[in-house]
């Protein structure tokens, strides 16, 4: 096992990234592993681009540097692409397919690149695996799982130090009983919808 | 509540500011207070909500919490509850501390009795901030211990451990966190939960009260309690030397989140060095310090923001007539401004040991990719405000901002924020400008910035009848910090009824003459409003009442109520883009075929769009799923 495993996760504010990233710290001490989690707050967040890093094993510094992510799991195309400085040859990007239009393109006068350039350019810094994550989470019963299953993506992998079901376990204990069956759901479809 | 659970030495996942939460109930907390600010805002968060938690059930929670008015009052009610022997903690941000520190400054000489720690949560870079200074300056400048921590397991046990040494010595405590600390997540070890011990007692005394003779008393008081606590930081368990591999003279001396970035790279780079981390960093341990440079020929200082720890090597090693190399921010290899990272310290590294750098170049993606900066939320009661204030006030006018949600006004199409400094500045510089200048002066604060800061610089208009339009952005709430309660909200930070303070009472009783109440969600009403106010001659006070839509919607749901998202009618549209180009909702969008679209996922059913469409094409149908 590598000693040091190095996850950055983004996306739009609101895309429940952040709750992900909590997720996964959690799940590391469950496996009785180092973790150290760091987000963004405040003004970042409303509908703003948001990037988490998630860093297992034997670290001490709580950001990836650049060029050092095992895997970037974003839940927005060119949120992915926002963040290719963390990638290397050998990084492992998951990305949604469904673009979540700035209000900077909206009203703006900015443009939002052409979707296949951006899956182009975005498999010319690692293993690109694109997810229809919203299908995913709508056919488990509700759109909000979505980072359910881009966590159920990653655990397909073959990236985190320990088992999918350690990080099923945790995402079940920390959601209420009633929407347990939609995210045992969402994160399953997730992790089947990669296929290595 | 995992938080609360009594399991000592189970390990759990906390941010570091709940962990600072965590150490203070571990410490035996009676009294913690605070105003909200990023990033310091989830310590006072946790603590409200476990207090919350248990008056829900009927319960006492063991302490007092308050959402104190400001930075200030909430030092000094908890800096009273000190000197009765309780144990107190007052937490904010670090411009919060310029706030308090006239209350700080003394409060050193008057000292404590129970243990008082004050948090200060600095934000290195600027990410959601006017300013990235470095309140260490205010342990060395009010002559308080300081302790600095680098992983929420830390800030957790200095928390703890802070409070002992508080009482030990008799003074407040600066923990001086910063943003990189205040939110990431760490393993932390749990140890036993403290009881509280409920009541104080006051004891009458002379030194008390600063008047000059006393004050002229308490000063070398003081420094003879700084001397002692340069000797609990001589043996400080906070402070340690790390000897990795055969450092042949090199020394690094580090502290707070950068030791992270030193500890991983020194492995990384196989550095042969001996680090010197300092976690009690005022007073530095002395003796110490000497020792340390003693045993080098070159030393490394790696600190964010400014070069505190370096100019203290610097003068040791002049004392002892070292001629020791130190490395740092006067050599030009790491920076005072923003926060480091591990890229930004082997760089340093790189240059100052001369080994490879074992990061590579940032790669930049080809396509250039759309912007997402923060704004104001679909359905914000602000932009209709906004477009109010823009359809009746000339285009001369300056807008002085406030701290908020609000200050995203700056962004076109409304940009309604001119000047801005600080907490409740609006309206002070409001004044200014109307005596400067001869434009129309409106200026904006909200609610909670209102009761903060804002009342002063009202009475300074009233008094010299300034010809300035101030308003109060009133959405019921602390928006930009996470919806904590204020002085004008009818229950507190611990879940209990309390007093509401109606603002447009305040600014009555501050002798405001013309006063305008406003629901900007009428935006015709709200522009005749501002027009009548922009004519009166004098200070006028425009309060605008709406509540922050999240907090709206969020009780709508609770409720059962259902949320309607508005539809433009695309037979009655008549593409003016009055909507998608002057309101500037971010649900409105340029869809396909030039056509004007509302996405119903972000939409948050405020209608004013319905309101401002000249050709009444916008309507609202379905319910929001």
């Amino acid at each position: 096992m590598k000693n040091k495993t190095n996850i950055v996760l983004t996306g739009v504010g609101g895309q429940g990234v952040i709750t992900a990233a909590n997720i996964l710290g959690k799940a590391a001490v469950k496996a009785k592993l180092n973790v150290y989690v760091s987000e963004v707050h405040g003004m970042a967040q409303r509908g703003g681009s948001v990037n988490c890093s998630v860093r297992i094993g034997n670290v001490s510094g709580p950001l990836v540097a650049n060029g050092t992510a095992d895997a970037i799991i974003s839940t927005e195309p060119i949120e992915a692409l926002r963040y290719v400085q963390f990638s290397n040859k050998n990084t492992k990007i998951i990305t949604d397919i469904t673009p979540v239009i700035p209000f900077t393109v909206s009203s703006g006068g900015e443009e939002y690149p052409d979707i296949n350039l951006v899956f182009k350019e975005l498999s010319n810094y690692g293993k690109l695996y694109k997810i229809d994550a919203v299908k995913i989470a709508r056919d488990a019963g509700a759109l909000i799982t979505k980072n359910i299953v881009m966590l159920g993506a990653l655990s397909a992998i073959d990236v985190l130090p320990f088992k999918s079901e350690i990080l099923l376990d945790t995402i079940l204990e920390n959601i209420p009983p009633k929407f347990k069956e939609i995210n045992k759901k969402a994160f399953e479809d997730g992790l089947k919808a990669i296929k290595i | 509540m995992e938080i609360l659970e009594d399991t000592p030495g189970k390990q759990i996942l906390l941010l570091g500011n709940e962990a600072i939460t965590r150490g203070a109930l571990e410490a035996g907390i009676d009294v913690a207070t605070t105003y909200p600010g990023t990033p310091s805002s989830e310590i006072a968060d946790t603590f409200s909500l476990i207090a919350r938690s248990f008056t829900k059930q009927k319960k006492d929670p063991g302490y007092y919490f308050e959402y104190s008015t400001n930075e200030k009052v909430a030092l000094e009610v908890a800096a009273a509850a000190s000197i009765t022997g309780l144990r107190a903690l007052t937490c904010m941000k670090h411009v919060g501390l310029n706030v308090a520190s006239d209350a700080f400054m003394t409060y050193c000489y008057v000292g404590c009795k129970g243990g008082h720690i004050i948090v200060s949560a600095d934000d290195p870079t600027c990410h959601s901030s006017q300013n990235e200074q470095d309140n260490r300056y205010y342990a060395i400048f009010g002559s308080a211990p300081m302790l600095e921590p680098s992983t929420p397991e830390e800030a957790k046990e200095m928390t703890r451990i802070g409070f002992d040494i508080s009482e030990e010595v008799k003074l407040p405590l600066l923990l001086r966190t910063t943003t990189r600390l205040n939110h990431i997540r760490g393993p932390i070890e749990l140890k036993k939960l403290q009881k509280p011990r409920r009541k104080g007692q006051f004891k009458k005394d002379p030194m008390l009260v600063t008047v000059p003779a006393i004050a002229r008393l308490q000063h070398p008081i003081l420094l003879k309690k700084m001397e002692q606590a340069e000797k609990i930081s001589e043996k400080s368990q906070f402070n340690k030397i790390i000897n990795i591999g055969k450092p042949d003279g090199w020394g690094i001396v580090t502290s707070g989140v950068a030791y992270n970035y030193v500890r991983e790279l020194v492995d990384d780079m196989r550095l042969d060095v001996k680090i010197l981390k300092l976690g009690m960093t005022h007073p530095i341990p002395r003796k110490m310090c000497e020792d340390f440079i003693k045993s080098c020929k070159n030393i490394v200082v790696v600190e964010e923001l400014e070069p505190i720890l370096e100019n203290q090597f610097k003068t040791i090693a002049y004392d002892l007539g070292s001629n020791v190399n130190i490395y740092g921010k006067s050599t030009c290899h790491f920076s005072r401004l923003y926060e480091f990272n591990i890229d930004i310290v082997a760089d340093a590294f790189s240059k100052i040991f001369k080994v490879k750098n074992p990061i590579s170049n940032p790669k930049e993606s080809k396509i250039e990719l759309p912007s997402r900066p923060p704004a104001l939320c679909p359905g914000c009661p602000h932009r209709a405000t906004y477009y109010a204030v823009k359809k009746a006030a000339p285009k001369t006018t300056i807008y002085p901002t406030d701290i908020g949600c609000y200050t995203l006004g700056k962004a076109p199409p409304y940009e309604v924020a001119d000047l801005l400094l600080c907490m409740g500045s609006n309206a002070g510089t409001a004044c200014g400008l109307a005596v400067a200048t001869d434009e129309k002066i409106v200026s904006f604060m909200g609610d909670s910035t209102f009761f903060h800061a804002g009342i002063p610089p009202i009475i300074d208009a009233v008094h010299h009848n300034h010809d300035v339009v101030i308003c109060v952005l009133d959405n019921r709430t602390t928006a930009m910090t996470g919806h904590q309660p204020h002085p004008g909200t009818d229950f507190d930070g611990m879940g209990r009824a309390a007093k509401r303070i109606f603002v447009e009472d305040v600014v009555k009783g501050c002798g405001v003459e013309h006063i305008e109440m406003v629901d900007p969600n009428n935006i015709k009403e709200t522009t005749e409003a501002f027009k009548r106010a922009l004519e009166f001659q004098g200070p006028s006070v425009v309060v605008s009442i709406s509540p922050c839509i999240l907090l709206e919607n969020r009780d709508k749901r609770k409720r059962g109520e259902e949320i309607f998202v508005y539809e433009i009618d695309q037979e009655k549209c008549k593409k003016c883009k009055t909507c998608v180009e002057r309101f500037a909702c971010p649900a409105i969008y340029h869809g396909e075929d030039d056509m004007i679209l509302i996405d119903g996922q972000q939409c948050n059913g405020c209608g004013n769009c319905a309101t401002i469409c000249p050709f009444e094409a916008i309507s609202s149908k379905e319910a929001k799923k």
